[in-house]
C-alpha cells in the first residue's frame, strides 16, 4: 500500500465509488489572486525560452541592441549552425550515444527489475540499495579514473568510452523505474500461466514484457533524456568533435574568441537541441509524468 | 498449453531453489556492469588520491599515502568549493521545494486550462542543463538581458550589474536556472502524494468547520511530506553534485565553486592527478554521507519494495 505510482492514482482517483459527482466537469473558478499566480507560473517557465528564441533571431547589430522582439529577425544563425560540421557531428554522436545506452540499459534492466519485482530473491534489499545508491554517485569520482584507464586501453575520446559509463547510471534509473512498473501489473497472469506449467523465465517473455510495453516506453524516455543531458562524462571523457556529443558541443561554441559574438549562434544551436525535446513532452506527457512518479511514496 | 498441471516435477523446494537462481542470473548483468564500471573505476580513484604524480615525466609517481587528502583538507579551496556547494543545494532545494508544493496544489485544482499549464509547466525540465544555464546566461546578459532591462524600466537595482561577474549575484543566477529546470519534477512528485490524499479527508475537515488555510497547514501540508521528502532526497543528492550550471556559467569563479568542478579543473586543467582524485573521493564520501543519512531516515521506500514480496 505504501508504494504508489502515478498511473495507479489516476486510475484510482477516477474508478472512486463517486466518481460522477466529484471529478470530471466540475471545475472551480479560480480565486484572482491564483489567476496572478497561474499566470507567473506559466511566464516563469516559457519567458526564459521566449528570450533564447529571440536572440537567436538576431545577427550584427541587433544582437547588440536588446530588442524585446527582433525587428528584423533572421535565420542566418540557424543557417550557420547547420554549417558547422563539429555541430553536425555532435547531433550525430548524440543520438548514437543516447539510442544505444537506452537499447542496451532497458534489456539489462528489464531482466534485473524483473526479479526484484517478482521472484524471490537473497539480499532484495541489499541488491536494491546498492543500485538506488549508484545513481547518488558523483560523476565525478568515476570520470577522474576513467580518464586515465581509457587513455591507457584507446576508450578515450571514443563513442564506446562515453556509452559504457553512461550506462551505469542509466542502467539503476531504468531497473528502479521498471521494477515500479512490473510490480504493477496483477500477478494472476502470471499465476495461470504457471497453472499451464510455464517457467518464471517463460511467464517473464510472454505475459510480463508484452503488458510492460507501456511501463518499458516511459522508461526508454526518461533514459534517453537523462543520457541525453549527461555533461560531466562527456565532458571529462572526449577532446575531440569526433566523440563530443551536443550538450559539449554547446558549452564550447562560447570559447571561440573574446571579441567575437557568438550568442546568436549558441542560441540558435540551443533551440535547436531543445525542440525534439519539447515535441517529446508534446507528445509523451502524460508517459513521462507517470515515470518521473514511479514508486513515489504514500506513507 | 491448454491442459492444465500441476507444479511440474519438483516440489516447491525444488522450485525455490530455482527461482533464486533465475533471480541471480537475471541481475547479473546489471550488477557486473555497475561494479566494473563504477567500482573499479572508484578504487582506482583511491589508489590515484594516495600518489603524487609527476608533471613533467609521465608515469613518475611517488607513494604519499593521506598526504593529498590532509593537503585537500587544510586548503581553502575546498572548503570554500564545499560551502558554496551546500549553499547552492539548501537554498535551491528550499526554493524548488516551496515553488513545487505551490505548484502542485495548482495542478491538482480543476479548473479551465489546468492542462496547459501541466504541459508548460513540464516544458524546462526536458531542456538539456547547459542550455537552461545558457538561456539564463541571455537572460542577464549585461546591458542587453531581459532581466538588467526590466531592471533598468522599474529603477530598480541590480540594472548596471554583470551578474555572472559578482559574488553573490553569479550565484543567484545559477540558483536560478536550477530552480527553473528542477522544479517540475518536484511538483510532480508532490502532486502525485496530493492525489492519493481522500476526499473523506478534506469533507472531514470541511463539516468541522476547518478554514481553507487550516485545512491546508493541518491536513494537506502533512499528509504530503513523504512526497516533499521524497523529491527534496533526489533534489539534494542532485544539487550536491552541480557541475553544468558552474561550468558553463562561471567555471566556478565568483563564489560559484562547486565540490565537482574544483575536481574537475584540478585534474583536466591543472593536471593534478593526485589531489584532483583526492578531492574527487572527498566530493564522493560528502554525497555518500548525505544519502547514506538520507537511506537510513527516508529511504522507507527501498525497504517496502524488497519487503513485499516475502
Amino acid at each position: 500500500m505504501s508504494t504508489i505510482t502515478a498511473p495507479k492514482t489516476t486510475r484510482t482517483l477516477q474508478g472512486q465509488a463517486k466518481p460522477r459527482r466529484r471529478r470530471p466537469r466540475r471545475e472551480h473558478t479560480l480565486h484572482p489572486a491564483v489567476w496572478l499566480f497561474v499566470v507567473a507560473v506559466m511566464g516563469f517557465s516559457l519567458v526564459p525560452f521566449y528570450w533564447l528564441i529571440n536572440t537567436s533571431l538576431k545577427k550584427g547589430s541587433a544582437l547588440g541592441q536588446g530588442e524585446l522582439f527582433p525587428s528584423q529577425p533572421t535565420l542566418e544563425n540557424y543557417i550557420s549552425v547547420f554549417r558547422n560540421g563539429d555541430f553536425l557531428l555532435a547531433l550525430r554522436n548524440s543520438v548514437i550515444i543516447a539510442v544505444v545506452t537506452t537499447l542496451v540499459a532497458l534489456v539489462f534492466a528489464s531482466f534485473a527489475a524483473y526479479a526484484l519485482a517478482r521472484l524471490k530473491m537473497r539480499r532484495k534489499a541489499l541488491i536494491l540499495t546498492l543500485i538506488l545508491s549508484v545513481t547518488t554517485f558523483p560523476a565525478i569520482a568515476i570520470a577522474a579514473p576513467l580518464f586515465s584507464i581509457w587513455r591507457q586501453i584507446g576508450l578515450y575520446d571514443t563513442l564506446p568510452g562515453l556509452i559504457i559509463p553512461k550506462l551505469t547510471f542509466a542502467l539503476p534509473l531504468a531497473i528502479y523505474t521498471l521494477t515500479s512498473f512490473f510490480r504493477d501489473i496483477p500477478r494472476e497472469l502470471e499465476e495461470s500461466a504457471y497453472m499451464d506449467g510455464a517457467s518464471p523465465f517463460t511467464a517473464f517473455r510472454k505475459i510480463i514484457l508484452p503488458l510492460a510495453v507501456p511501463g518499458l516506453a516511459t522508461t526508454a524516455i526518461l533514459v534517453f533524456i537523462s543520457v541525453w543531458n549527461e555533461f560531466l562524462l562527456a565532458v571529462t571523457l572526449t577532446s575531440s568533435p569526433a566523440a563530443r556529443p551536443v550538450p559539449v558541443a554547446i558549452a564550447f561554441f562560447n570559447g571561440t574568441s573574446e571579441f567575437d559574438q557568438p550568442l546568436g549562434t549558441i542560441s540558435a544551436a540551443s533551440v535547436i537541441i531543445t525542440i525534439p525535446l519539447v515535441i517529446l513532452v508534446l507528445v509523451c506527457q502524460k508517459r513521462i509524468v507517470s515515470g518521473m512518479t514511479a514508486g513515489a511514496v504514500k506513507g | 498449453m491448454a491442459m492444465k498441471t500441476l507444479l511440474p516435477g519438483r516440489g516447491p523446494a525444488g522450485r525455490d531453489r530455482a527461482e533464486r537462481r533465475l533471480a541471480a542470473r537475471m541481475t547479473a548483468p546489471s550488477l557486473i556492469l555497475m561494479a566494473v564500471v563504477a567500482a573499479v573505476p572508484i578504487g582506482y580513484a583511491i589508489w590515484l588520491s594516495l600518489n603524487q604524480y609527476s608533471i613533467r615525466e609521465a608515469g613518475l609517481s611517488r607513494f604519499v599515502g593521506l598526504g593529498n587528502y590532509l593537503d585537500a583538507l587544510a586548503s581553502s579551496d575546498w572548503w570554500a568549493a564545499f560551502g558554496q556547494t551546500f549553499l547552492f543545494a539548501a537554498v535551491s532545494v528550499s526554493l524548488e521545494m516551496a515553488l513545487g508544493t505551490a505548484m502542485a496544489l495548482l495542478l491538482n485544482l480543476a479548473f479551465r486550462g489546468r492542462a496547459l499549464l501541466r504541459t508548460v509547466v513540464l516544458l524546462p525540465y526536458a531542456i538539456v542543463t547547459v542550455v537552461s544555464a545558457i538561456t539564463w546566461r541571455t537572460m542577464f546578459e549585461p546591458r542587453l538581458g531581459l532581466l538588467p532591462q526590466i531592471l533598468d524600466t522599474l529603477h530598480l537595482p541590480g540594472a548596471g550589474v554583470v551578474w555572472l561577474g559578482e559574488q553573490g549575484y553569479a550565484m543567484a543566477v545559477i540558483i536560478l536556472s536550477d530552480v527553473w529546470k528542477t522544479t517540475p519534477f518536484a511538483a510532480l512528485i508532490i502532486l502525485a502524494g496530493l492525489q492519493v490524499i481522500s476526499k473523506e479527508t478534506y469533507e472531514a475537515a470541511e463539516l468541522d468547520g476547518a478554514n481553507k488555510w487550516q485545512t491546508f497547514a493541518h491536513i494537506t501540508l502533512p499528509l504530503l511530506r513523504p512526497a516533499i521528502v521524497l523529491a527534496a532526497i533526489f533534489r539534494t543528492l542532485d544539487a550536491l553534485r552541480v557541475f553544468d550550471l558552474p561550468f558553463v556559467l562561471t567555471r566556478g569563479a565568483n563564489g560559484t565553486q562547486s565540490m565537482s568542478m574544483l575536481a574537475y579543473t584540478q585534474l583536466t586543467e591543472n593536471r593534478q592527478i593526485g589531489p584532483g582524485s583526492a578531492l574527487s573521493i572527498l566530493t564522493f564520501l560528502t554525497v555518500m554521507a548525505v544519502s547514506a543519512v538520507y537511506i537510513r531516515f527516508g529511504g522507507g521506500n527501498i525497504r517496502d519494495i524488497a519487503k513485499e514480496d516475502h
